[in-house]
């Protein structure tokens, strides 16, 4: 089963993470905390995660994402989301995690957002 | 898996490694007996929840204990079995994971994907003093999914085979 990839680039003031492969319990949870707390350490809190290629969360994966949320939002920034896949998009629902993030389906007005 | 085959058994170790191995194997075989790709899909991730839900809330993650991965294929549905050797749990004493307060929870949203994914869903008490999660999948309409063969009715419902 693949991992989790991860590169980061800066658009202005955000930083977009495209995420592709899986957020799961073990190494791809812990490759997305370990990403968000060095970028929050680094005063950076405009975070957005492209999620394009991204085709399988689970509960932990679930976890993390909220956990990156909250802790974003901690520092007075704001993490969002770009690209659901359809599996990510349902799975949020049904959890009523899609009221709770702010997500976009085009990159330019999701970095417009942050502004 | 041979037509001759109805149930399956391994215990897997406490590890994360466990939770892969187990989702793998019952992909494997959900695919095999011809449920649909959106139905494996829900399949493996309620697999992964209860097994994930033995390694880290049942048995601690204690590599000392042990994880109990059962399947059985009957004429109507693909049942399976998860057990734990940790203390056990009541449904009841669940958080609903929907709950506004709970929204932000970074964890408690197994149980919930399990229910959710599958068509019957039940936690009792296992014969190892644990948990036992017994979750199953109805084949298709129009019959058996197999693509092998009559794998016969020897459990029709979501029962424990053994209770404590």
């Amino acid at each position: 089963m693949p991992a989790l990839y991860m590169t980061t680039r800066e658009v202005g003031p955000v930083t977009i993470l495209d995420l592709s492969g899986r957020i799961s319990l073990g190494e791809g949870s812990a490759l997305l905390r370990k990403t968000i707390r060095e970028l929050l350490d680094g005063g950076q809190a405009k975070i957005l995660l492209n999620l394009g290629d991204v085709n399988y969360i689970d509960s932990s994966g679930i976890g993390e994402l909220v956990s990156a949320f909250t802790a974003v939002r901690n520092r007075s920034g704001e993490l969002k989301l770009l690209n659901l896949t359809k599996k990510v998009h349902d799975l949020l629902q049904i959890t009523k995690l899609f009221t709770v993030f702010d997500v976009y389906n085009d990159e330019p007005t999701a970095v417009r957002s942050y502004q | 898996m041979t037509p001759e085959a109805k149930h399956l058994e391994v215990i897997l170790d406490t590890h994360v490694e466990s939770v892969n191995l187990a989702e793998e194997m019952c992909l494997r075989v959900a695919e095999a007996v011809g449920f649909s790709e959106d139905e494996c899909y829900r399949i493996g991730m309620s697999v992964r929840e209860g097994v994930i839900n033995a390694f880290h809330y049942g048995n601690q993650e204690k590599p000392s204990k042990k994880i109990h991965l059962a399947l059985d294929l009957t004429q109507e549905k693909m049942i399976i079995h998860v057990m734990d050797e940790g203390k056990g749990f009541r449904l009841e004493d669940v958080p609903d994971p929907l709950a506004e307060e709970n929204l932000l929870s970074t964890s408690g949203r197994g149980i919930f994907l399990m229910r959710t994914f599958m068509d019957e869903f039940n936690v009792v008490p296992g014969r190892t003093g644990g948990a036992e999660i017994i979750m199953s999948k109805k084949f298709p309409a129009g019959g058996k999914a197999s693509t092998n063969g009559n794998h016969g009715s020897t459990n029709s419902d979501t029962a424990p085979r053994q209770q404590a």
